[in-house]
């Protein structure tokens, strides 16, 4: 039972500890090196079907962010379903303090998706498939959210959120998958079929890098919320208690 | 600097972007700190209480 030694909070929480500024320096690095090059190293045009400008480095935040939304939800969805099948604690907690994180990213792929629809399509929102799958995505993470706050026992706050979070997985592959143009040259004011094998090799290079840094950065804010969460539920037993009294100098 | 900036005449739609990046992720984690110190205080104030009880 060595794999199960992790799934007790008392254990994980000193860990957890340890890994984040590991995490923050990663993600710190990463994200500058990939925005400097993403800003220098990058054409400042794109031609073929569908010519964009300066404006087009708004993917460099808006594909990781749109990527770590979808990322989370399935860490979301997974923990919960694990939670349901073993009734391990901290596979709730787990959920629990990745949802926050997972709603933040979703919200800033529709802020910065918004920012360039008004210069690449002449519109600030469109009801595009993968524009509105998205924001149900966003709608899912308050709903998980909320349901779980409004339930006053843990126990079944944590079954009743992790049922709605695993049905809502149903729009994971709708928005992976929602692209309703295949001739760019038909209908440019939409979402395409994206072929990553086709794009200017500075721009894939430095987009991914961010991506990495955005995923190194969603462990931090994970694991510190996790460790708030564990020290609130697991409030009554001996090490929280020792663990308050000696962080509080008594 | 200035071409940086100005992003060929995109600078307001880039930066709008970026900045609710730093803005949203930097908000996180001093929320994140913030929470901590409450749960600890918290917990801190409720263990006195219960001392207190136990002594009594």
């Amino acid at each position: 039972m060595k794999l199960f030694r992790f799934s007790s909070p008392a254990i994980f929480y000193p860990l957890a500890g340890k890994m984040i500024p590991w995490f923050a320096a990663l993600a710190a690095a990463t994200i500058l090196v990939g925005l400097f090059w993403a800003f220098f190293e990058t054409p400042d045009r794109l031609g073929g079907t569908n010519p964009q400008k300066e404006y087009y480095r708004i993917i460099f935040i808006h594909v990781p962010a749109a990527w770590l939304s979808m990322w989370i939800y399935l860490v979301v969805a997974a923990y919960c379903a694990i939670g349901l099948a073993f009734n391990t604690r901290l596979s709730f907690m787990m959920a629990n303090a990745a949802a926050p994180t997972g709603a933040i990213f979703t919200f800033l792929a529709l802020w910065t998706g918004a920012f360039w629809g008004r210069t690449s399509w002449g519109t600030w929102w469109d009801w595009d498939p993968r524009l509105t799958s998205e924001l149900i995505l966003l709608f899912l993470y308050i709903g998980y959210i909320a349901l779980h706050s409004a339930i006053d026992d843990q126990r079944r706050a944590d079954r009743a959120s992790a049922l709605l979070a695993i049905v809502g997985l149903v729009m994971i592959p709708i928005i992976f998958w929602s692209i309703n143009c295949p001739d760019p040259n038909e209908c440019a004011a939409l979402h395409q079929r994206s072929d990553m094998s086709n794009m200017e090799p500075n721009i894939l290079s430095s987009m991914l890098i961010v991506t990495f840094g955005f995923w190194m950065y969603s462990f931090v804010a994970i694991f510190m919320r996790l460790r708030g969460i564990i020290l609130s539920r697991e409030a009554d037993t001996t090490w929280v208690k020792e663990l308050v009294a000696k962080e509080q100098g008594q | 600097m200035s071409e940086l900036l100005s992003q060929g005449g995109y600078g307001f739609y880039v930066w709008s972007s970026y900045a609710m990046g730093l803005i949203l992720l930097v908000l996180e984690l001093a929320q994140l700190r913030r929470q901590r110190r409450i749960i600890l205080a918290r917990l801190g104030r409720l263990m006195r209480i219960q001392a207190g009880r136990g002594s009594r």
